[in-house]
């Protein structure tokens, strides 16, 4: 029975939004490994890239000196990506729901949404020290190659 | 992201291409309806066919345009917006806010 590889990479970026274009690629590369159909990859694509402008954003407050690490793991159909900040923490109970009719208008707010609607799993975690940890799931559909391969 | 304006009498089409996202096509879609309503024109049309991606920073300044040119008496309506950034809009429910077409002719007849 053949197994699909594990596969892993790990960015230390500095705290600016064009990096997200350098962490954009390293994932394609990883999923177009894992033979990811071109809708999943999409999606995860969008979520990553959200993962990342709040870290900058709203973590890290857009200064360069801050870090943001994105890890990235994919074992069989499962990929996990984890990206952490260096920024105050917060609690994303406090962000309002961007579908309620009240908050259609506003210009912001559907960054987590966006991960939610998008991954099977989103976790978020603060550490005392400081920083938030964001931890992204997505259970890939079966790929017929690899099927095909089985024995 | 890029850009190109076609006026069609009162209406301005701004046929949009790329991706608008976070830190660059974000901020060039509000410069694009300033200079509009700064043209006289308030009657708006986002072409998106080009668009590959929207991200959440590139959706709320649609939102932001949207209540900009609401707030002059003008309308921002979508043109043939991809199945990918439809999804978005439904699952946003952005949908029920925006008035979007196909077809352009529609969309420039709406405006009468």
């Amino acid at each position: 029975m053949a197994h699909a590889p594990s596969l892993h990479a790990h960015l230390v970026l500095g705290s600016r939004f064009e990096h997200i274009e350098i962490a954009e690629r390293t994932l394609l590369d990883l999923v177009a490994q894992a033979d990811c159909n071109h809708d999943e990859q999409y999606w995860i694509v969008t979520a990553l890239r959200e993962a990342i402008a709040n870290a900058v954003r709203h973590g890290n407050r857009e200064q360069p000196e801050r870090k943001v690490r994105v890890d990235y793991r994919i074992e069989g159909r499962t990929v996990t990506i984890r990206v952490e900040d260096e920024g105050d923490g917060f609690d994303p109970g406090q962000i309002p729901d961007p579908t309620r009719e009240e908050n259609l208008l506003r210009p912001s707010g559907r960054g987590i949404f966006y991960m939610q609607q998008f991954m099977n799993r989103v976790e978020f975690s603060c550490a005392p020290e400081g920083g938030t940890t964001v931890v992204m799931v997505k259970e890939l559909l079966p790929n017929s190659r690899s099927d095909g391969n089985e024995e | 992201m890029k850009s190109e304006i076609r006026d069609h009498g009162d209406v301005r089409v701004i046929n949009l291409s790329g991706k608008i996202t976070i830190g660059s096509g974000d901020v060039k879609i509000r410069e694009l309806i300033d200079s509009a309503l700064a043209d006289g024109k308030k009657n708006i049309v986002f072409d998106l066919a080009g668009v590959s991606s929207i991200d959440s920073s590139g959706i709320g300044e649609l939102v932001a345009c949207y209540t900009t040119v609401t707030k002059q008496d003008g309308q921002l309506k979508l043109l043939r917006m991809s199945p990918k950034i439809n999804d978005i809009m439904q699952v946003t429910q952005l949908i029920t806010v925006f008035d979007v077409f196909d077809d352009e002719q529609e969309a420039l007849a709406s405006f009468d």
